[in-house]
Parts: C-alpha cells; structure tokens; sequence
C-alpha cells in the first residue's frame, strides 16, 4: 500500500455535494472523453445501481456531463453543464439502465458519438473520489484513476504480436520512461493493449509518434488525468 | 521513510524525537512522501485554506435553498445573531464557529467549491472550528496552516487505522473523525503539546463514537449540515477540556479501535444508505418519495 498523503485527507477540491457521485462521476466523464480525444457531438449515459437511484439529488449527471468536456471536479461550472453543453451543440441523454449483477452500485457506461467514431466506456466510481474504468468498447481493461506510480497509456491496434513490440520497444527507446506491463486484450483482428509506465509523463509528441506505427489505430494518454487530484 | 506514521504512537514518537510539533511532523511526512520541498507542501495547504475561505465567506450570505430538502439559509441567520449575543447562550467563537460550520456544508449541498476534509459531508467542522477561533486569537495565516497540518495529520491515522467513509462505518467516520480532527488542530493553534492535541482528538472521537449515517433520501443535507455545527462546538469542548488540564483516560489508538469494532458491527442499514434511523422517518419518507426512491419501510 503506498502512503497516503496529507492531502487525500485535505482535500480533494471539489464542488460538492458528494465524493462519489459527484467528484467520481466528473472524473469518469474525463476518461470517457480522453480516451474519445475529440468533442463528441452526442453522448449517452447509462446510469447503473446506485447512480441510477439518486444521481438527481447528486448532481452525477451535470457531474458526467461536465467530465466530458473536460471540466474539473473543482470546476464551478459543473452546474452549469446541461447550458454549457447546449452552447457547444452536444447532445446528451441520461438512461437509468442495470447493466448487469457483476458491476458496482456506482456504475456508469458512457457512449460518444461523433458522426464517424463511436466509443462506449464502462467506468466505476468506488469512493472517496477514485475510480476506476473497467470496459472501453468491447474489451476488458482496469484503469484507476487516482495519482500512483504506473502512468497509463491505452493502444488499439492490429492483432499482431509485432506491433505490440513495436510499441514497447519505442516508448523504451524514449529517455526517462520504461514499460512495466502491457495487458492486451483481442477481439477478432483487434488488440486494446493498456501500458503501464514508469518514469516521467509521456507527451502528446510523443504519443503522437506511436499513431505512425503500423498498426496502430490510436493512442491515448491517461497520465495527466490520473496524477489530477 | 523517515516521518512515517501510521498511528498516534508513532507519532509522538516522532514528535518527541525531533523536538517538534505533529504540524512540522505532518508537513515533512507530505514533503518525503510526496518528494517535494516544505515549501511547497504549505503552499498547497495555503490552496485549501483559500477554497474553505471562500466557501465560509459565501455560505455566512448565501440566502439559496436546495432543491430537495429545502435546505438552507442557516449560516446566513446564526451568524446574524452575532451582532447581538445576548441572547444567545454560546459565546461569540462558538456561535461563530457554528455559523461557519453551517456555511460550508450548505454550500456543499449547492453545489458550491469546498474541500473535502475529511470528507464533503464533513467539511464544515474543521474549517469552523479554526477559522472562528484563528479570529478569536487574531492568529496569522502561519497560525492556522499549523492547525490544518495537525487535523490531517490525525485525519491520516484514523484513515490508516479505521476508515473516514461513512458507507464503511457510518457517521462516527466523517463527523466524528471531523471533531477529533479539528479539537488536535485547535489545541495545537493554542499551543498546547503533542499530547495534548491526541488528547482532545481522543475526547471528541470518543463523543462520537457509534454515530449512525442515515441522510434523509440519500442526500448530503439532513441531518449532515447541522451535525457539522454541533460537532465544531464539539470540538472547541474536548480542546478547552484537555487545556483546562484534563487527560483522556484511553488513548486516541484505543478509540480508533473502538470506532473500528462498531464498524464491523454496523448493519448497512446505517452506512449511507439510507434504509435506517432518520432516513426512514415519516419525514424521510417523504423525501423518498420527492426524488422517485423507494419507501421501503416507515418507523
């Protein structure tokens, strides 16, 4: 267990009025939009279990909303999201939907859509503000979201054991990083490979350098999100 | 690590063994852990007395109302009553502290910037506490840092220990932990020793000890906002008894054990559920029904 900081007990800065429907529902929201990359013209929110029940009386829904785009927990205008939303012409739909027995009562599953491209995210918020995303399309992945020492980056990609070292061998050719795990899943011809990293963050250049492998659709870094508070 | 601790043990330890303050120990501690300079780690402590600055500024004139419960409006009326005490039987720090109390936690259910410290549906006691009696002491900025530094400090050993979640152990968890926060840091403000400051944090957890969670339709509002109000009186209670030279029979890990034992045995029903005690009140019921809930059950 790595220990805790002084300021996981002050803190986090937060609109209230509630942790983990509030603050956890906003974080998962940045995921879902970090791991889309772009502002999606329409979003759809399946709200499981507990977020289902009282996400009203919560604010979870503005909270989401404001999460994908991009808004901190600390930011005020999570009130404002449904306006602000409606300002930038993106359409959202909230659907109290139970997605199934094996997920936790604060369960959310995301779905962005912008014309061309669609994702679906399934991200849980499990207290105090952490949370962790648990299903990006189909594949299974476990993504936290809270400051640690593994910094993440999620890669689509070929089926193809070479374009899985293609990658691990050039985020180690970069200086101050180095690979710790690769945990791919397959589905047909496609891999969802989560790199775990150690060492300094890696920039968006950088990132953008490993679109250019053969075989890899697209890249995502989570590390800025997940060191945020 | 050098400024580790994981309970109040280690941290007199730690204190007596550098000749210094739990604050000092709780800054070098954040500073090893988190590889930054002291420096730095105060002025991110600086940030979240700003964010509570506001939020008691904004709560103490907000006049709005929540959607649900219709809640607030209170910070606004007791600190009003401060321009005449005399008939009111708390003096002006705790009136105040009170007040303050209040406003941060109305400001929470409006979905206004707090910190969450412990926890959003504790946040009010500890900013109350210090930033009325920083005011009665016309203590500097320094002052209070120092204060906030100790109620974290003890915030981190109940963490480590027990849990701050009321889903886990129930009120006694955020609001408890809340008092015994905000009486070390107070004790510590009036410079009171290390032993001291466990032992208000001792006195005003043990007050708490087997608090229920049971918000009214699962909310942040009833009975969380007045509960942070009485539990900053609370706290100023247990500091004045321990400055007054009183000693707490159990030690602060002992309580802590305590409040972890009634955990075990607490039934979900009063883990922020809100399936027992006030939550399923006829007046909690009707809350239910307001947000589209399910009564389930009415006592």
């Amino acid at each position: 267990m790595p220990h805790l900081s002084i300021f996981d007990i002050a803190g986090p800065i937060m609109v209230g009025p509630s942790s983990s429907h509030t603050a956890g529902a906003c974080k998962i929201g940045q995921f879902a939009r970090a791991l889309f990359h772009k502002t999606p013209q329409k979003v759809t929110f399946y709200l499981h279990g507990s977020f289902g029940e009282v996400y009203k009386g919560h604010a979870t829904d503005k909270a989401l909303l404001g999460g994908v785009m991009k808004f901190r927990t600390s930011d005020s205008d999570i009130k404002n999201a449904f306006e602000i939303a409606k300002e930038k012409g993106i359409k959202y739909e909230f659907i109290k939907k139970n997605l199934g027995l094996k997920w936790h009562p604060n369960t959310v599953k995301i779905v962005l859509e912008d014309g061309k491209y669609k994702m679906a995210v399934i991200g849980s918020s499990i207290g105090g503000g952490m949370i962790e995303i648990l299903q990006i399309d189909s594949f299974k992945v476990h993504i936290r979201g809270r400051a640690g020492k593994h910094l993440s980056l999620v890669v689509m990609h070929d089926k193809s054991p070479s374009v899985t070292r293609a990658v691990v061998k050039y985020i180690n050719s970069l200086g101050g990083i180095a690979v710790d795990e690769v945990v791919g899943q397959s589905l047909k011809d496609k891999t969802l490979s989560v790199v775990s990293m150690e060492g300094r963050r890696i920039l968006l250049s950088e990132v953008m350098e490993l679109e250019k492998i053969k075989g890899v659709d697209y890249a995502r870094a989570l590390s800025k999100l997940q060191k945020q508070q | 690590m050098e400024f580790e601790f994981k309970t109040a043990e280690d941290l007199l330890k730690l204190t007596k063994k550098y000749d210094h303050s739990i604050s000092t120990i709780a800054k070098w501690y954040e500073a090893e852990r988190s590889n930054k300079s002291e420096g730095a780690t105060r002025t991110q402590m600086k940030m979240v007395r700003d964010v509570m600055y506001e939020a008691v500024k904004k709560g103490i004139k907000s006049n709005q109302h929540t959607e649900w419960t219709g809640s607030g409006g209170d910070a606004h009326k007791l600190f009003n009553s401060l321009k005449d005490l005399k008939n009111m039987m708390g003096n002006k720090v705790t009136v105040r502290a009170m007040a303050y109390a209040l406003a941060v936690n109305e400001q929470n259910a409006l979905m206004g910037k707090i910190v969450a410290f412990p926890t959003a549906g504790g946040a009010g006691v500890i900013p109350g506490v210090l930033f009325s009696c920083a005011e009665h002491f016309h203590a500097g900025k320094r002052r209070l840092i120092k204060g906030l530094f100790t109620a974290a400090a003890v915030g981190l050993i109940i963490a480590e220990r027990a849990s701050l979640s009321a889903a886990k152990a129930g009120c006694q968890a955020e609001i408890g932990a809340a008092v015994a926060m905000a009486a070390a840091g107070l004790t510590e403000m009036r410079s009171g020793t290390p032993q001291q400051c466990l032992d208000s944090a001792a006195i005003g957890l043990k007050s708490y000890l087997g608090l229920v969670c049971d918000p009214l339709g699962g909310l942040v509002e009833v009975p969380c906002i007045k509960r942070n109000a009485i539990g900053a009186m609370a706290a100023i209670g247990a500091s004045d008894m321990v400055m007054a030279g009183i000693k707490s029979k159990v030690p602060f890990d002992e309580v802590v054990s305590a409040m972890n034992n009634i955990a075990k045995h607490m039934s979900s029903k009063f883990r922020e559920t809100a399936l027992g005690s006030l939550a399923i009140t006829k007046t909690g019921n009707e809350i239910k029904r307001k947000l589209g809930l399910k009564v389930t059950e009415e006592i």
